[in-house]
């Protein structure tokens, strides 16, 4: 604008008038008021705040003012200035604040379509599971994990486990034998001949458990698969006795099925074990107090599986000193496990691959 | 077997009231798993009835029925005779029968009522044998009281309950006896066993039978044995006693008790000699054979067979024989019976005999065993000689027989008896008192252990320190201290173990390749696929589906000589070769978008001629080295496979099926997880399509796998939806190369740059060529890259593709500056260039 006026009257400077100053307020109150968007608000700010706004005027006046009015001119403009400012900080806050909160609202979503997956989900299958479960809770006794191979040679499968050639025991393990049949070499039918490469590779003493496929000629049906999962233990050491075997028996029951879920032995026959015993679990439905019982019918006990001390030929095969050493040895099915725990009825779902099946469980049985 | 109480109970004191169930508990208790329980099935008013009319009334369908009137005195409730429709025939008035009267249940749970029926109210049925469960008895049909019970029919009172007169209120208990236990194929076994179990005396009815039989001398018929080889060291048959009864009535009827029992231990009543022989075996645990003396010559040899002979079994069927059968033969030269297996036809008991040879005979298990084996002829009698019969009953079991055969069948027996006898007694086992407490957990004393060996039948001798203990000659399989510490521990209860846990020594964990395998397979169930186990046979044919070639190294596995179906023979090679199956199941059942995995054993490399050992023995290292080496290689492979979408479509958009990168993706994920950098290099590998193929590589450059498309061809031979992709690796491989602690590396934080080329290579310049030259080129300073876009097109001309890539660099110490960015960037283009010809696009 101009230079310094020299030739001053402040009763000529209008823009300085306290009541100018005051309108000039009033006016951009109003404005700032009335200012309904963050838009309304900017053009606002430019036209009362602004470089070319009354107030910013007055103020490039204040300088040719004479000295004794510039400090009372200077405070008035300054005052209404601040007021100004104030008013426009507060209205911009509360108009961000409506502007932040209808964005949100408009940009809600309906959660509830999230349900549709984008990618397949996958899943274990329940019997691994069921036998990684068991393996754990083995582990986490101590003991190791075996395994050898399915195919596997007759010595390992019957002779080493105290089969003889023409024992009916052999006979009645329903085995598929390799073609010819005199080559030595079966489909292993348990999973024990892991316990004979364990003493032989490992030696004693010796608490492993091996789980894996075992093969029998059965017909699939509702409760037989020709291909199935064992669960072998065999612990070998100074001063085993059956009483070790029952308590490491219960231990798994109750671990697997519910605490209070114990096992029995009753006398049976294995050629690898003598003395040899069947396991059976309390009932976990009706823990033995429902005579009409359709899980147990009715004798509150359940058969799990064959186990007993491990037989003093079985020891020599694998050359371990039955003198010095004995052990124990349990073999259970786990399909039957998964069965008893999660109350699968038909073994043939397990080996059909219907992704429903595992779809069940997820990653845990 | 199976134990009908009531025969149980003349061995031994079985309390009046027992049941069924109560006896199987009995017995399970001292190992004989109980397997069903018969008998005992018929409830409610079963009386004696006497016909007092028979009206025949011919119906518009043809048959006839009788109108009767049966006299069943107060039993009908009302005091006056009952009307009944009876459909049969074999009966007249004035006959006395059984009547089921309204309210009875019949086997098979069929009720009883008065119902309308042709034209009467029928108040009940009048039985036949079979609707009650019986054996018939002759008459063809309906129950003739007097006929069947052999008692006048004046002593038998209409209205009386009829179902103790035919033992329907008997139960037999079916129990499983195992193959240790050949004494228990018989109800004196089981006998003593119940008497173990429950503390019921016990009678040995060969005790009497054994006193009653007459010594063996002169007049017998001659038996001679030759079998100077024998087998595994033991003779073929070490007890032959021959009896023989004259005159008998070939027409004797078979007594109703007899027919009874053999019938509830669950064989056919067929004739008064054949029952006989079968009842002494149910009872006593020998198995008898009867020769109709008539069609003998001469003396009885018994020997093995010889090469060419022949003969024809009682069940029709002739057998050549192997020339370690063990034969009775007459005169030496015809045979006559597969010994301790099954007799011949010519010589066997007809309707016509009337003169008996018995023959008792004591045969080693292992021959009997080996022989119906080879015949596939497992029989009543070889089942109870291969698992051990009592060798000193054999002259009993023949006076049992003999005494049945005079009485029943009107027979004189010969004053001659012939028992050849080379038996030995069992022998002593050395025996530490202190074994059953050191092997079961359980404090016996010695007076215990003794007391229950005895109870057993074993002979103790007690001493300091080491027993001598001799085992009852029905027990062969009583052999070592364990099995007496069984018996000890059997008979004083299993339920005295305690339950105490061992202390293992302190494990190692899982091993890496166990760790491993879980990873693997936990990671592809997060990416979406799902874990299946499938069934692993094959067969040739498989292979041929899958476009392996005559010489293609995963066609050699092994072979089943018994597979459960002749169509797939073959053990797999490929985990991949058996997940079809599922894959069409899950799409058959409506799931289209279908990703599946599977980890297990495959067959990989030639199986050997195993050697074998004897039981009990520790093979030579040489020996074990033999075994081990016959087995073939099984490595763990995973394998997956998939259909359908990867990403499904949905209100989100469009889907993305699973293509050949999906299934490349899997592989490279595999490696991600276990810390492995797998590598990528286009191959041709059945079943893959052979330009969507890529071999899975280790950072040694190892080809562990394959993985892409379906070659079309093995799509449509498995009837596999169109471009099913899939792929297989080698666990095991991953797994060892993955074996090893990483090293941490130091994060850098200094800014990351990044340059972008677009480089024009020949069209058949694999990508994976041009990444490797750009690694190498790029210095030190790169830290990673990215394949962004692939064109082909006009633009880059015919022949040539574009490819550009995003190269990210940062070093650890500095902050890089663009200078040095675009002298990497320049260092790894003109690397490209020397190694596949490349210029970049656009210059």
């Amino acid at each position: 604008m101009s230079g310094p006026n020299t030739n001053y009257d402040p009763v000529e400077v209008s823009a300085l008038d306290p009541e100018v100053i005051a309108a000039n307020v009033r006016d951009a109150l109003a404005a700032i008021a009335s200012a309904g968007t963050l838009e309304e608000l900017k053009d606002a700010r430019a036209s009362h705040a602004g470089d070319k706004s009354p107030l910013a005027l007055a103020n490039r006046e204040i300088g040719a003012l004479p000295p004794t009015a510039k400090a009372e001119a200077g405070k008035r403009v300054g005052q209404a200035r601040g007021q100004v400012g104030a008013a426009l900080k507060t209205r911009q806050g509360e108009l961000e604040a409506e502007r932040d909160e209808r964005i949100l609202t408009e940009e809600a979503v309906d959660v509830t379509t999230a349900t549709t997956l984008r990618r397949p989900v996958g899943g274990r299958h329940p019997v691994e599971m069921m036998q990684q479960l068991m393996v754990d809770l083995m582990v986490g006794m101590g003991w190791e994990v075996a395994e050898g191979p399915e195919v596997e040679a007759e010595w390992f499968v019957f002779d080493a486990l105290n089969f003889d050639e023409d024992h009916p025991a052999r006979q009645m393990q329903d085995t598929f034998y390799l073609d010819p049949a005199d080559r030595g070499l079966v489909m292993r039918t348990h999973t024990s001949p892991v316990q004979a490469r364990a003493m032989l590779e490992r030696g004693v003493p010796l608490y492993i458990v091996a789980p894996g496929k075992a093969y029998r000629t059965d017909e699939l049906d509702a409760t037989h698969l020709p291909v199935f999962h064992q669960l072998e233990g065999l612990a070998v050491d100074k001063g085993i006795t059956m009483a070790h075997l029952k308590g490491t028996l219960d231990h798994l029951a109750a671990q697997l099925f519910g605490e209070g879920i114990t096992t029995r032995l009753r006398p049976n026959y294995f050629p690898f074990t003598e003395p040899s015993a069947e396991m059976d679990l309390r009932c976990f439905v009706c823990r033995g107090e429902d005579a009409n019982c359709r899980t147990c019918g009715g004798t509150g006990w359940i058969e799990w599986g064959g186990c007993g001390m491990v037989n003093e030929n079985v020891l020599r095969a694998c050359g371990v000193d039955p003198a010095e050493y004995t052990g124990f040895a349990f073999g259970m099915g786990v399909e039957r496990a998964l069965m008893f725990r999660t109350g699968a009825s038909d073994m043939r779902e397990m080996i059909e691959g219907d992704v429903r099946f595992d779809a069940q469980f997820g990653l845990e049985v | 077997m199976r134990v009908p109480i009531e025969w149980l109970r003349e061995y031994v004191e079985v309390p009046a009231g027992a049941t069924g169930l109560q006896v199987a508990a009995d017995l399970v208790k001292v190992g004989f798993e109980e397997e069903a329980v018969h008998g005992g099935g018929i409830t409610g008013p079963l009386v004696i009835g006497r016909v007092l009319t028979k009206q025949p009334e011919p119906q518009k369908n043809g048959k006839v029925i009788n109108w009767c009137t049966v006299d069943v005195a107060d039993a009908g409730g009302t005091g006056e005779p009952q009307g009944i429709v009876c459909g049969a025939h074999n009966f007249d008035v004035g006959d006395t029968v059984v009547v089921a009267l309204p309210g009875a249940v019949l086997p098979g749970g069929f009720a009883i009522g008065a119902r309308k029926t042709y034209g009467h109210l029928s108040a009940g049925m009048i039985c036949a044998a079979d609707e009650l469960g019986l054996p018939d008895d002759g008459s063809g049909g309906i129950i003739l009281l007097p006929q069947r019970l052999g008692v006048p029919a004046d002593e038998l009172t209409p209205g009386d309950d009829a179902l103790p007169l035919l033992g329907l209120d008997r139960e037999t208990v079916e129990v499983n006896v195992t193959p240790d236990r050949g004494y228990c194929f018989a109800i004196r076994g089981l006998a003593r066993e119940y008497g173990h179990s429950t503390g019921a005396e016990f009678t040995d009815p060969v005790d009497a039978l054994s006193a009653a039989a007459p010594a063996a001398g002169d007049g017998g018929h001659p038996v001679r044995i030759e079998d100077p080889q024998g087998l595994r060291g033991r003779v073929g048959c070490d007890r032959y006693v021959a009896r023989v009864v004259r005159g008998i009535d070939p027409k004797a009827p078979v007594p109703a008790w007899l027919s009874t029992y053999v019938t509830e231990a669950g064989m056919r009543s067929i004739s008064l000699p054949v029952d006989i022989t079968n009842y002494v075996m149910l009872g006593l645990g020998q198995p008898l054979h009867a020769f109709d003396l008539a069609t003998l010559g001469g003396e009885i040899v018994v020997r093995r067979a010889r090469e060419g002979e022949r003969l024809t079994t009682l069940d029709g069927v002739e057998r050549s024989l192997f020339p370690e059968d063990l034969l009775i033969t007459d005169g030496g030269e015809r045979p006559v019976a597969i010994a301790g297996v099954m007799g011949g036809a010519e010589t066997e008991v007809s309707e016509s005999t009337t003169d008996v040879l018995i023959e008792a005979a004591h045969f080693d298990p292992v021959s009997i065993a080996r022989c119906a084996r080879r015949h596939k002829l497992g029989s009543e009698a070889s089942k109870r000689f291969e698992r051990g019969v009592d060798p000193q009953i054999a002259a009993a079991a023949a006076q049992l027989a003999v005494d049945l055969l005079v009485r029943y069948g009107g027979g004189a027996a010969d004053g001659g008896v012939t028992d050849v006898d080379t038996t030995t007694a069992p022998a002593a086992i050395t025996f530490d008192p202190q074994q059953p407490t050191r092997l079961v957990g359980v404090s016996y004393d010695d007076d215990a252990v003794a007391e229950t060996l005895t109870e057993v039948g074993c002979r103790v001798e007690r001493a300091e320190g080491l027993w001598q203990v001799t085992p009852p000659p029905w027990r062969p399989d009583l052999t070592t201290g364990p099995d007496l510490v069984e018996e000890v521990a059997r008979l004083r209860g299993y339920e005295q173990i305690p339950s105490i846990l061992p202390r293992p020594l302190a494990g190692r964990g899982l091993t890496p390749p166990q760790r491993h395998r879980r990873t693997v397979a936990n990671a592809l169930a997060l990416a979406g696929l799902t874990e299946i186990i499938s069934l692993p046979f094959v067969s040739d044919e498989t292979h041929d589906k899958l476009g392996y070639a005559a010489e293609d190294h995963r066609r050699t596995t092994v072979r089943l000589s018994n597979p459960l179906s002749d169509e797939l023979p073959l053990i797999r090679t490929s985990v991949l070769s058996t997940m079809f199956d599922s894959l069409k199941r899950n799409v058959a059942r409506g799931f289209k978008d279908v990703a599946l995995f599977e980890v297990g054993l495959v067959v990989a490399g030639t199986a050997g001629r195993a050697p074998t050992e004897k039981v009990g023995v520790h093979p030579s290292d040489e020996v074990l080295a033999a075994i081990r080496a016959a087995v073939p290689a099984q490595p763990r492979h995973v394998a997956w496979v998939a259909t359908g979408d990867s990403e499904r479509k949905g209100w989100w958009g469009a889907g993305r099926g699973a293509d050949w990168s999906d299934a490349i993706a899997a592989a490279l994920q595999i490696g991600r997880v276990l810390g492995v950098e797998l590598g990528v290099q286009q191959s041709q590998v059945e079943p893959f399509h052979p330009g969507r193929c890529a071999d899975i590589v280790l950072p040694d450059g190892t080809v562990i796998g394959a993985a892409g498309e379906l070659h079309p061809k093995v799509v449509a031979a498995f009837a596999l939806p169109p471009r099913t992709v899939g792929g297989e690796l080698d666990l095991d491989n991953l797994s060892a190369f993955a074996d090893r602690a990483v090293r941490a590396a130091t994060i850098a934080t200094f800014p990351q740059a990044h340059s972008d080329v677009a480089l024009v290579v020949d069209a058949d310049v694999p990508a994976g060529a041009v990444e490797a030259a750009l690694r190498a080129g790029a210095g030190e300073h790169l830290e990673s890259l990215a394949l962004f876009d692939v064109y082909v097109g006009d633009q880059v001309g015919l022949g040539k593709k574009s490819l550009a890539y995003r190269l990210y660099f940062r070093s650890s110490e500095r902050t890089l500056t663009t200078q040095e960015v675009n002298a990497a960037r320049d260092a790894a283009v003109a690397a490209v260039d020397a190694a596949v010809g490349a210029t970049l696009r656009g210059a």
